[in-house]
């Protein structure tokens, strides 16, 4: 990154995900690090040339480390490029995204890795990391070059929406990759309960004539997944965990020691099945909205850590994919620019603290990938949220950044308004 | 024109209460809608019975049959019921013609619309199409069949046939039968004949039951014997025969041994029992013939005769609800 000129961050809220420090205080960067941070609303002996920014008790707090981002780049443009998606975090406060492997040709070797990389470092906004597929074509038959793509610079391994269904692969995917010591993301949904649907089988669906997967289909696919992860020691990340069932799966693992993670996605901790209504195909995801009582379970496995990480899960789609019947639609919602706001909810409604929630989606991410981000100490990079965390927002689809509109947030009424986001000492976002 | 049939001298005076624009769910309308248009298609049923059937109720009105799945059954019952009442019928099958290729469903709607139709019937394999093509259009909007979800007007063509021959609907006890999980004649006459009174029972067997079946308000029978003991109208539902080789049920012959319609089973109802199927039947598989066949039980062709009378009447009344726009 360009040097910058220092900056000071004056009379800030400073919410600190390492220390739990939540209150005022005052942050220097320069270098594109944190140079220093008082806790105090002033501070003393400012350097000279220093830019000086007045956060007036908004939030100031590490960027955000958003683990599963699609993007259509390569092979999908038109649906959101790696630029696209890199303005669209800048302007959500999220400065590091980790895009999945899931696009054309797949990132299944170790050349795309560094496409994506090379991409991402003449954009030059945001952080951006690659995940790369566990098997070769996400088919789920052979295993990719997991140590290549880690070597190239892949954080993780996943086969994104696609569950690895033989079981001897995944046993050997998470064996290979614990000798790299490679995270493996992986779905948990059995391919044969949850063939054709569309929806959470339940009462609401069945009205609707959709068919459904059923909650059990995920815990079916975890408990293997655990068991696997067991026997070969690997380190698993539970991706999108989704309903009561799962939780109780992945308690009993983290009990007895099991090296596994979990992340929610925001959609399924703000909606459930009831917002589908009338067919609306913005909230026809992958996996589906659960009940309300799913919902306030994933809450409050978020609020006792339970749950580690919460994703954007941001999956853009065009109009043409989602102006559709229910079921020829494609499941997935953009999330990037609403993650924070929407996340902030939580804290409002005093469901989870503050800290903890920023914790979930900036030090827990980061220290799962072993990313240096998610703290505000001398020493780490500057990448940083400015957010005035009481603003009330109404968001409007149309004017989001992301290249495809496809938003479940869209009309919806959040509070928390991102004043400026900072990426290595540079300011990436300040509308 | 001649001189129009008994009930419908009226009809040119009176406004139909249609609560909306589009006719997509039984749940659409409430009980006193429903008996409306059931006392509407009771005098089009007279009236289809004389030599001179037309009126001119819909004159310059355009209809448009837009059939994403083939039916004969329901394409011509609502070809006939338009033509009746005067109205210029279009058919359209996007499958069989270039509308099909690559086209979505929205484009097909915004293409029909420019042609300014007043009322469109629409069938489609997909839940939820109707109401997605009602938001893209400006005319009336019938469902006439989407995927799994509803089909109305089946079931107020059920619930006219019913109410001919008992002459009430209230208090009836109705088994519907068969593959519940797939029919949304099913799910339609569940909401209408319970909001008319009716006592509903689901048959079938566990693997063609919907998740939280329990909660539809309905008894729920996965014996056959059991779910038809007294009741006054067995209505058997189409099994696919794609869905009886192993996949949801081991076979055919299993399958009309535990939950076809026979003789011997139908003896468990109740005394002048009548049996229903909204066609088109699978004999020897979830209806035997010989129950079918028999004109004395079997209401099947009234069903058919109702379904032009029922479906006069829903277009009627969305046409003049269109008249007082």
């Amino acid at each position: 990154m360009p040097a910058t000129p220092p900056t000071a961050f004056l009379n800030a809220r400073l919410v600190d995900p390492e220390s739990g420090y939540d209150g005022p205080g005052c942050l220097i960067v320069a270098d594109g690090v944190v140079a220093d941070v008082v806790h105090r609303p002033d501070y003393d002996g400012l350097p000279h040339d220093v830019e000086v920014i007045d956060c007036e008790g908004a939030m100031l707090a590490p960027g955000l480390v958003d683990l599963r981002v699609k993007t259509g780049e390569p092979g999908a443009e038109p649906k959101e490029t790696l630029k696209s998606a890199a303005r669209a975090a800048a302007a959500g406060g999220v400065t590091s995204i980790v895009v999945q492997p899931d696009t054309d040709p797949v990132v299944d070797e170790p050349s795309v890795v560094d496409f994506i990389l090379r991409r991402a470092r003449d954009i030059g906004l945001v952080r951006v990391y690659p995940a790369g597929a566990a098997t070769k074509g996400l088919e789920g038959r052979k295993m990719a070059e997991i140590g290549l793509m880690r070597e190239a610079g892949a954080v993780y391994v996943t086969d994104v929406d696609r569950p690895v269904v033989d079981s001897l692969v995944m046993r050997r995917v998470l064996s290979y990759a614990r000798g790299f010591d490679t995270l493996v993301a992986h779905r948990p949904a059995d391919p044969y309960l949850t063939a054709g649907a569309a929806a959470n089988e339940g009462e609401f669906a069945a009205r609707l004539g959709l068919p459904g997967a059923p909650a059990m289909a995920e815990r079916i696919m975890l408990e293997r997944d655990l068991a696997l992860a067991e026997l070969t020691g690997a380190r698993l990340l539970v991706d999108q965990v989704s309903c009561i069932e799962g939780l109780e799966s992945l308690r009993r693992a983290k009990d007895k020691g099991v090296k596994v993670w979990a992340s929610a996605s925001i959609n399924h901790l703000t909606f459930n099945e009831l917002d589908i209504g009338d067919y609306r195909t913005f909230y026809k995801l992958s996996p589906p909205l659960r009940t309300e009582d799913d919902r306030q379970a994933l809450i409050e496995a978020l609020a006792e850590g339970l749950i580690d990480v919460v994703v954007s899960a941001h999956a853009p789609e065009p109009a043409e994919e989602k102006r559709l019947p229910f079921d020829e639609a494609a499941p997935g919602a953009i999330g990037l620019e609403t993650l924070l706001p929407a996340l902030l909810t939580l804290a409002h409604e005093d469901r989870v603290g503050l800290v903890d929630l920023i914790r979930a989606v900036t030090l827990k991410p980061a220290q799962l990938l072993g990313l240096d981000a998610g703290r505000l100490s001398a020493g780490s990079p500057a990448d940083l949220v400015l957010c005035d965390i009481g603003a009330p927002v109404v968001i409007d689809a149309d004017r989001l950044t992301s290249k495809s509109k496809n938003s479940p947030f869209d009309g919806r009424r959040l509070q928390g308004r991102v004043i400026l986001t900072m990426v290595g000492g540079r300011v990436v976002h300040r509308p | 024109m001649t001189a129009p049939a008994p009930g419908l001298d009226d009809v040119r005076s009176r406004t139909f209460p249609f609560p909306r624009r589009h006719f997509i769910s039984a749940g659409d309308l409430n009980r006193l809608e429903a008996l409306e248009l059931l006392d509407l298609a009771d005098g089009f049923v007279a009236l289809n019975r004389q030599k001179a059937k037309k009126l001119d109720l819909l004159k310059g009105r355009t209809l448009m049959n837009l059939f994403f799945e083939n039916s004969t059954r329901t394409q011509s019952s609502f070809e006939l019921a338009g033509k009746r009442l005067g109205a210029d019928v279009v058919n359209m099958s996007p499958r069989s013609s270039s509308m099909s290729k690559g086209e979505t469903l929205i484009d097909t709607a915004v293409t029909l619309n420019a042609m300014q139709p007043d009322l469109l019937v629409v069938r489609h394999a997909s839940s939820g199409a109707a109401s997605l093509l009602a938001q893209k259009v400006d005319c009336s909007v019938v469902n006439a069949g989407d995927g799994q979800h509803e089909h109305p007007t089946q079931a107020l063509l059920d619930a006219l046939s019913m109410r001919r021959a008992f002459g009430r609907i209230e208090d009836l006890t109705v088994a519907i039968c068969g593959d519940v999980l797939h029919s949304r004649v099913a799910r339609s006459n569940v909401i209408l004949l319970q909001q008319l009174g009716a006592d509903v029972r689901l048959v079938g067997p566990r693997t063609l039951m919907p998740s939280a079946v329990d909660r539809w308000g309905a008894e729920v029978f996965h014996d056959m014997r059991e779910g038809i003991a007294g009741a006054d109208v067995v209505m058997m539902l189409r099994l696919q025969l794609e869905r009886m080789t192993g996949s949801l049920v081991p076979s055919t012959r299993e399958y009309f041994r535990f939950f076809g319609l026979d003789r011997e089973k139908l003896a468990r109802a109740a005394p002048g029992v009548r049996v229903m199927h909204p066609g088109p039947m699978n004999r020897g598989v979830e209806i035997d013939s010989d129950v079918a066949d028999d004109l004395a039980i079997s209401l099947i062709q009234d069903q058919v005769e109702m379904g032009v009378a029922v479906r006069m009447a829903v277009l009627t009344a969305l046409a003049a609800r269109l008249d007082n726009a």
